[in-house]
This record gives structure tokens, sequence and C-alpha cells, in this order.
């Protein structure tokens, strides 16, 4: 009855909703609940091949869709949506192709392996598309609080598919970890928020940008150490140095598919939405997060290749180097130019397209030396190119696609960066970023030379029988759709390092207009 | 006596600043995880705060917000956290220590 009264005296004003603007999002979104619903309505859950043609087709179009609105976005403001809450332009668009690039390998790589742990339920596709809506929404989110909801939409996806292998103690404990440091960081980014709210009386990005073009704040305390909080929630959610020490175990615990798509979305959700914040709104006070944002690039680079060098363990090893990779797209965040954006989604595209691809390669790796989605020690790659020459060479040439080898995207991606850094004048930041590039080179020709070095060990082979006896199929067949999603990565990465016009163009399209 | 809204704000950065020390310092998981949950109210707190001394409801429907997404990470850290209790029978963070960096 009050109720009724109020409704009656207030109306609310419910914001006109553009549902062409969130269409990517409601894509994914969807898709995961049909498979939710398929799975619950058809009497039998195991449905492997129908919940991956679900996903597949969520997939495609939701890139096929972004791939339109980039076509008709080019050049244009970014339009707001959703009372302001939601932006779509072209550089969202760009940020939809990359995750549905993603999605796509994943999709293809991943289920075959988690099979082996959790069965063909459909909780693992579920949450794949949930979390890549997640990052859809921080590439789209015009408000801190947005941002915030996509980031955590992300990351709880995410926390569930790191403890994957629940009844293994590493997976337990680097899902622990994971949760806790994460958790941990969205409280800090969420008070960024909240101060960021106490000194401009808004979340609204346009509206911050506006109210900081227009006044100046006599205290500027509460805004900087706002602006503080919300670069050391992003620096943990990419892990930059010195927020990285959840990484490597989490990279290590989790199932070696999850922790590629982990590695490539959460960076691409994470640095869309930093770009939108401190290159956008937070663009005038750039002479106070400068500073802070090329320290975190610079530890990043150097100890993320330093750290590399003494390690012994591969899915660690490719940590660092993912936390090396962060650094150099940190370095694009700091040179902050319209060029500057463009080349830092080119690197964006072509890391999360590698990294899916690695970590894919990981696991047919794992699979065919017999061990756990788990660990995996260099001793274990002993010998890999006698027994398995094309896979340790598909391997080799990832890896070195990540060092940034000439012919592939990873070079061009590196080289662009640095192309950045120079036109800024900052001179000697792009010499430490070649230097680090340089060492990260060291501990890349270590796992090749791991592959390609000495004879495979006498007790492997037994070891391999041993499971091939106990899996119910051949992995050739379980491999199948993984070696696709690989070959598919594979192709891009060589064929856009040799050919790079045209994602060059589609990357140039993509900055903000602000 | 009114009491002025930056007695608030105090109030809620002393109580994030507990929750921050609260999940780095101690070793029981259930108490880490309260942690976490004090550090998001404090936050409550500040926007509520900020809220009414901008004069503002956006402060106030954010609260909402954060209240729900705490709820989610409730539901997942206690999952995780039953699962490691049915493997080890102990939840202090020493027991699960076996990865190092």
């Amino acid at each position: 009855m009050i109720f009724a009264n109020v409704l009656s005296q207030l109306p609310i004003a419910l914001p006109a909703i553009s549902y062409k603007a969130v269409a990517p999002e409601l894509v994914l979104f969807g898709g995961a609940l049909l498979i939710l619903l398929v799975s619950a309505t058809v009497g039998k859950r195991e449905l492997p091949g129908l919940y991956r043609a679900i996903a597949l087709v969520a997939a495609l179009a939701e890139g096929g869709f972004s791939g339109y609105q980039l076509y008709l976005a080019q050049g244009a403001k970014a339009s707001l949506a959703v009372a302001g809450a939601i932006a779509y332009d072209g550089f969202s668009a760009f940020a939809g192709i990359v995750v549905a690039a993603i999605l796509l390998l994943a999709i293809l790589i991943g289920p075959g392996f988690i099979k082996r742990i959790a069965g063909d339920g459909p909780e693992f596709l579920v949450l794949m598309l949930i979390s890549a809506m997640g990052a859809t929404v921080m590439a789209q989110g015009e408000d801190l609080i947005v941002i915030f909801i996509g980031l955590e939409i992300l990351s709880i996806a995410l926390y569930v598919m790191v403890g994957y292998r629940i009844g293994d103690g590493l997976a337990r404990e680097a899902a622990f970890k994971y949760f806790i440091l994460g958790g941990f960081s969205s409280a800090i980014f969420l008070y960024g928020i909240a101060l960021v709210y106490g000194a401009t009386g808004t979340t609204n990005l346009a509206k911050i940008g506006a109210f900081l073009a227009l006044n100046v704040l006599t205290h500027d305390g509460v805004l900087l150490f706002g602006l503080a909080l919300l670069l050391l929630g992003f620096g943990f959610k990419v892990s930059a140095v010195p927020f990285h020490l959840w990484s490597p175990d989490v990279y290590q615990g989790a199932p070696t598919s999850v922790t590629g798509y982990m590695a490539a979305m959460a960076k691409v959700g994470a640095f869309a939405a930093l770009i939108r914040v401190f290159d956008i709104a937070f663009a005038g006070q750039i002479v106070q997060w400068r500073p802070i944002v090329v320290g975190l690039a610079i530890l990043s680079m150097v100890f993320g290749a330093l750290f590399a060098l003494r390690q012994r363990e591969l899915k660690k090893i490719l940590a660092y180097s993912s936390i090396n990779h962060a650094g150099f797209i940190l370095l694009g965040v700091y040179a902050g130019t319209a060029a500057a954006i463009s080349n830092t989604l080119f690197y964006l595209i072509a890391y999360a397209v590698i990294v899916v691809g690695t970590f894919g390669l990981v696991s047919i790796v794992q699979d065919s030396i017999g061990v756990s989605e788990g660990s995996c020690s260099l001793d274990q790659l002993r010998g890999l190119a006698r027994s398995r020459p094309a896979l340790a060479t598909v391997t080799a040439i990832m890896v070195l696609a990540q060092a940034g080898a000439p012919f592939t995207t990873g070079f061009l991606a590196k080289f662009s960066i640095i192309v950045s850094v120079v036109e800024i004048r900052e001179y000697w930041v792009a010499v430490v970023a070649m230097l680090s590039a340089a060492i990260a080179v060291a501990f890349y020709l270590r796992i090749v030379l791991a592959m390609f070095r000495g004879e495979p060990e006498e007790v492997e082979g037994e070891r391999v029988l041993a499971i091939q006896g106990a899996a119910t199929e051949a992995p050739a067949r379980r491999q199948a759709l993984a070696w696709i999603g690989v070959s598919l990565s594979l192709v891009f990465t060589v064929g856009f390092g040799i050919f790079p016009q045209p994602l060059l163009d589609l990357a140039a399209r993509a900055h903000i207009v602000g | 006596m009114t009491i002025p809204g930056s007695w608030y704000l105090v109030v809620a950065a002393l109580l994030f600043g507990l929750g921050a020390f609260g999940v780095l310092t101690r070793r029981n998981v259930i108490v880490m995880f309260m942690s976490l949950e004090l550090m998001l109210n404090a936050v409550n707190l500040t926007f509520v705060s900020y809220a009414r001394m901008l004069n503002d409801v956006g402060g106030q429907v954010d609260v909402f917000f954060v209240l729900v997404v705490a709820a989610a990470e409730v539901v997942v850290g206690l999952g995780i956290i039953v699962a490691i209790f049915r493997q080890r029978a102990t939840v202090t963070a020493d027991d699960i220590s076996s990865l190092k960096g």
C-alpha cells in the first residue's frame, strides 16, 4: 500500500536501454543461459557437442557484431547508452573482437582437457561465457561502478575456473590465493572509486572528465589518493610488479587451459578499462599518474624477465613472461596518445592469441607426456623434439612469438609499443623496454632448448603407456579440436606477422575519440 | 551537536585499514575472509557519507551494487573454503603454502 503510494507520487524514471549497445553482453550471457537451460531440461546432462556448438555460436555472434560496430564507429565519438553508463565506440568494439577471438580459441582448446578432470558438464563453458561477458562490460563501462561490476563478473567466474581441479592440493591453494588476493584488490579498487566519487561528486567517467576540466580542486589529496588506489587495483588484476605475487602460483595451480584463458581474458578486460579510465577520464591528471604507471611498467618488464630466468617450472616461466608482457602494455597506457592506444590494442590482440595458443600447446604437451594439467617442469620437456617433432616445432614457434621474433605479431606488437614511447620522447624508457625484451629472449630460448636437447627419459615411456591405458579415449581424438584451436592461433600469429596491415588498420580505427 | 561528515570518513578509513591489516596478517582463512568483508563495508560507509555530504543519491545507489557483489563473492569464497576444509580438515593459511612464488 505504502509502496504503491510512493510509486504513484514519484514515478521512477527508468533510463532508455539501447539493446544495440549492450548486444555483445546479451549474446554472451544469452549463450550461457541457453546452455544451462538445455542441460536442465534435456534429460541427459552431458552433451559436450551441443554445449560447445552453442558457445561457439555465441562467441562468433559477439565477434561478428563487434566487427560490425567497429565498421560503423570509424572515427565517431563514443555513443553513450543506458543513462551514460555504457559507451560503445570503436575501442569497445575492438575489445569485443579480442574477447571473441580468445573465446573461440579457448572453447576449441579447453573442454577436451577439462573433461578428464570434471567430465562433460555444462559448467565450464557457462563460466567461460560469463567471464567473457565481464570483460566486455569492463571494455564498455563508462561509469566506475559499471567497470567494477564487470571486473567482478570476470573475476568471480575465474575464481571458480581456477579451482577446477579441486581434488589437487596445488589447485585448491591456487584458487584460494587468487580469491583472497583478487577480493583484496577489488576492495582497494572500490575504495578508490569511493574516494574519486567524494572528490568529484560522480562515478560517471564523462562527468568526471567534465568536472575536472571545469574545476580546479584546491585540495586534490582525496582525488589523487583515489587515483592511486584505482591504479593499485588494476595493477593487481594485470599482475604488474610489485602486485604480481599471486600470479605464478595461480598460473601453476590452475588447469593449463584455464591458465591461458585467464591470462588473456583478465588482461584484456583490465587494460581496456584502464585505458578508458586513465587515458580518457583522467587525461588532465596525466602529470600525477604517469610516474606511477611508468614505474609499474618498468618494474614489470625488468623483474618479469629476471624472475623467469631462475624458474624451472614451465607454467611459472610463462607466468613471469606474461608479467613482462603486462609491463609492455602498461607502456602503451603510459604513452597515452591516440596512436599509442591503437598500438596497445594491437598488442592486446597479438598477446591474447599467442598466450591462449601457447597454453593450449602446453596442455597438449602435458597430455602427451602423461602429466596432469597442473605443473610441468622443464626437465619433463626433454627430448620432446625427438618423440613429437611437430608438437615441439609449433610450441617453439609460439614461444618465440612471445619473445618477439620477427615475422610474428609478437615482434610487431613490441616494436609498435616502443615506437609509441619514442614518439613521446621518453628515450630511456624505450631503452629499458628493449633491454628487458633482450633478457626475456634468454628464458624463452631455455624452453625451446629444453625441448630440442637430450633424449626422452626412459621412465617417460612407461608413464605414457600407463596413462593411455587409463584414459577412455586415445589422446589423438581428445586433442583433435585443441589442435584446430592451436593451428588457428598459429596462423593468426604468423599470418598477421607477415602481412600485418589489415590488423594494424583495424586497430587504428579503434582509438577512442574523447 | 551534529557530527561532521568527515568523522564518518575517518571511521571508514580506519575500518578499511583494519580489514586490509587483517587480510594480510591473519592466518585463519575464515578470519581473512571476514576482514575482506570488513573492507567492502568500510567502502560502503565511505559511499554513504559522501552521498550525504554531497547531497547526491548516487553514492547510496552504489552501495547496493557493492552489497550484491559482496554476496556473490561470499558464495564463491565459502565454496572454495569448504572444499579446502573437506580435504584438510583445517582452515589455516599455513597449511596451504606449498606453492611458493
